[in-house]
């Protein structure tokens, strides 16, 4: 069991307000990303679910039980940190066994989980060896480690990936993905990166200076973005907006547009500009194109090599049934 | 670009260091030399350096007409007992302050290391008569507790900056494993601060040691360390500076061995948080 419940909670250091009254459901089994840029409170609020810092007014329920007041130990929640925060003194085999030494478990079944433990995450070879003697991908997997063989009701990992390179980081997020549906345990995952966000997660909270902007699953947000923030953060390239004439044509203050929902043709276009930077990926070409008259830069994605070189210019058909419209405030308009 | 050292430049970088180093060491050279000497010796001018007839004369003097043992035994129970309580005051002082600062704690800080500044003449008045009301004159204990409140904050300080260097996380981290207070302090903290801890004791017992405005004005007879002893030796009938060198050498050499087999640990206890 591992359903969290926020009520009410509110967080202020000093004088400030970091989080603003906030409610936030996790149910039992669900991999939720809190999701947002940095400073916009999603590490306190995961470090307030953790009981690493206390919440100001409101209430934590874990199962249905308050545990507002709890010391972390006693929430039965275990933690992946950002540095991963191995004890850089003890062996892979003592670090991973700590939490179970500290439960007071005897030692053939610490032995035992141990051993599962590290045939799990292929840290059998490594046991005896200090966290400064492994790179910076079995850290991680030591760190997981540790957090497993509790077998706690929910997994908390706070940007867990951010210090691996990009290539061990694709890696890690399969693994820590498989882990999810082998253990079928709560997971709460903080990121700044909305393509961690988009490929792990159940469900993704996206904040903004303390508030939840959105909740929802990864194709919700991406289909239906709520305001014109979610609709910024979510998708990568970034959804291109655009103000003015163009936005009235269809009764909205704003318009927005994922590039990979304009398409590109040979002449005719209903837009057109001049391609300043052309990124070309082999499977997908990035324009960047200026002087369209909508909006400083517009970014497109076209499928396969399309040859178009900086300075050419581009003809444009945006998808009309993809063209999302926001009113003053920001807001999506249905 | 990196500077680049040629070796004739490594070399005047080297003869200068040992310059300095040798300028720095001179007069403690001096002393032990001049301990070997006969009176005579001592004060002859031009001064002799090494050419002289070397002689234990001094050492046997000195041993005999004062009880060397007491006044070291003295100095090991000032020293090390100020060491010791000072580190169980500076510990949880430097713990909270680090881990659990307040918005005041660098103010705090600075403003214990501000009583450093103070010159200790200046308070020796009411601490001479707070010490004849409390009976702690010329009492170990009563310099265990001076020796200990004057390097308190030079203790706080080193600490603070050690469990500074430690990453708040690891101690999260051991929180979310289940560790109380006391298990993460035990099996955290302490293992990791260790090097920090050693190198400030090592530091605040060579401090106490050598410690001599507190001692002399304190002390009489049955609590004198062996700066009093070195100081028996300038006396009214005269200084013979042979003997009082013996006297230093014999006071300043357990600390100077001391210092030169933890010379590792103490140069990185000095240095530490200065250069990661």
């Amino acid at each position: 069991m591992g359903q969290i419940q926020l009520k009410q909670v509110t967080k202020s250091f000093g004088d400030v307000q970091v989080i603003p009254p906030l409610d936030l459901t996790i149910e039992d089994g669900e991999f939720t990303v809190f999701v947002g840029p940095s400073g916009c409170g999603k590490s306190t609020l995961l470090r307030l679910i953790a009981g690493l810092e206390d919440i100001t007014t409101g209430h934590i329920e874990i199962d249905g039980t308050d545990a507002t007041a709890l010391v972390p130990a006693k929430r039965g929640l275990a933690m992946v940190f950002q540095s991963y925060a191995l004890y850089p003194h003890m062996t892979v085999r003592k670090n991973i066994a700590f939490p179970l030494r500290m439960a007071k478990m005897d030692q053939a079944e610490i032995d035992k989980r141990v051993e599962g433990a590290a045939s799990v995450l292929n840290l059998t070879d490594y046991l005896d060896r200090r966290p400064g003697q492994l790179s910076g991908g079995q850290r991680q997997r030591v760190a997981i480690g540790r957090a497993i063989v509790r077998e706690p009701s929910a997994f908390l990992f706070d940007e867990p990936l951010s210090n691996l390179d990009a290539a061990l980081r694709v890696g890690m997020r399969m693994e820590i993905s498989e882990l999810h549906k082998k253990l079928d345990t709560t997971m709460i995952y903080v990121t700044h990166d909305q393509v961690e966000a988009m490929t792990m997660a159940d469900k993704i909270v996206v904040l903004q200076a303390g508030v939840i902007e959105q909740v929802g699953s990864p194709l919700e947000l991406y289909r239906a973005p709520r305001n014109l923030f979610v609709a910024g953060f979510i998708g990568s390239p970034k959804m291109n907006l655009i103000n003015g004439a163009e936005a009235g044509k269809h009764d909205a203050t704003t318009i927005g547009i994922r590039p990979e929902h304009i398409d590109v043709v040979q002449s005719d276009g209903k837009w057109q500009g001049t391609v300043g930077v052309a990124e070309h990926l082999g499977s997908d070409t990035f324009f960047h194109i200026h002087n369209t008259g909508l909006a400083e830069t517009l970014t497109v994605r076209a499928i396969g090599d399309v040859s178009l070189r900086h300075g050419d210019t581009i003809h444009l058909n945006p998808r009309l049934d993809e063209i999302h419209r926001f009113d003053a405030q920001g807001l999506r308009i249905a | 670009m990196a500077r680049a050292v040629t070796p004739r430049r490594k070399l005047i970088n080297t003869g200068f260091a040992w310059a300095i180093g040798l300028l720095i060491f001179f007069p403690i050279l001096w002393t032990i030399l001049t301990s070997f000497k006969t009176e005579a010796q001592a004060i002859a001018s031009p001064p002799i350096f090494l050419n002289f007839d070397w002689t234990l004369e001094n050492y046997g003097v000195v041993m005999e007409r004062s009880n060397y043992a007491r006044f070291l035994w003295n100095s090991i129970i000032i020293a090390g007992g100020s060491t010791i309580l000072g580190l169980i005051i500076a510990v949880p002082a430097a713990w909270s302050m680090a881990f659990v600062p307040s918005r005041r704690t660098k103010d705090i800080l600075l403003w214990m290391l501000s009583t450093k500044m103070l010159p200790a003449v200046g308070v020796l008045y009411p601490i001479y008569l707070l010490f004849i009301q409390m009976g702690l004159l010329d009492s170990r204990a009563g310099l265990v507790i001076v020796m200990m409140l004057i390097n308190l904050p030079i203790i706080i300080w080193m600490l603070y900056t050690y469990f500074r260097e430690i990453p708040v996380e690891i101690l999260e981290a051991a929180r979310m494993d289940g560790a109380t207070l006391r298990e993460e302090v035990l099996y955290i903290l302490t293992p990791m601060a260790i090097p920090g801890i050693a190198s400030t004791m090592l530091l605040n017992f060579i401090l106490a040691w050598n410690e001599a405005f507190w001692t002399l004005n304190l002390t009489a007879v049955d609590a004198a360390p062996l700066t009093a002893f070195i100081a028996s030796y300038s006396s009214p009938e005269g200084l013979f500076f042979a003997k009082l060198s013996a006297a230093s050498t014999m006071a300043i050499a357990p600390i100077l061995i001391l210092g030169w087999f933890s010379q590792k640990q103490l140069v990185r206890g000095l240095t530490f948080g200065a250069v990661k």
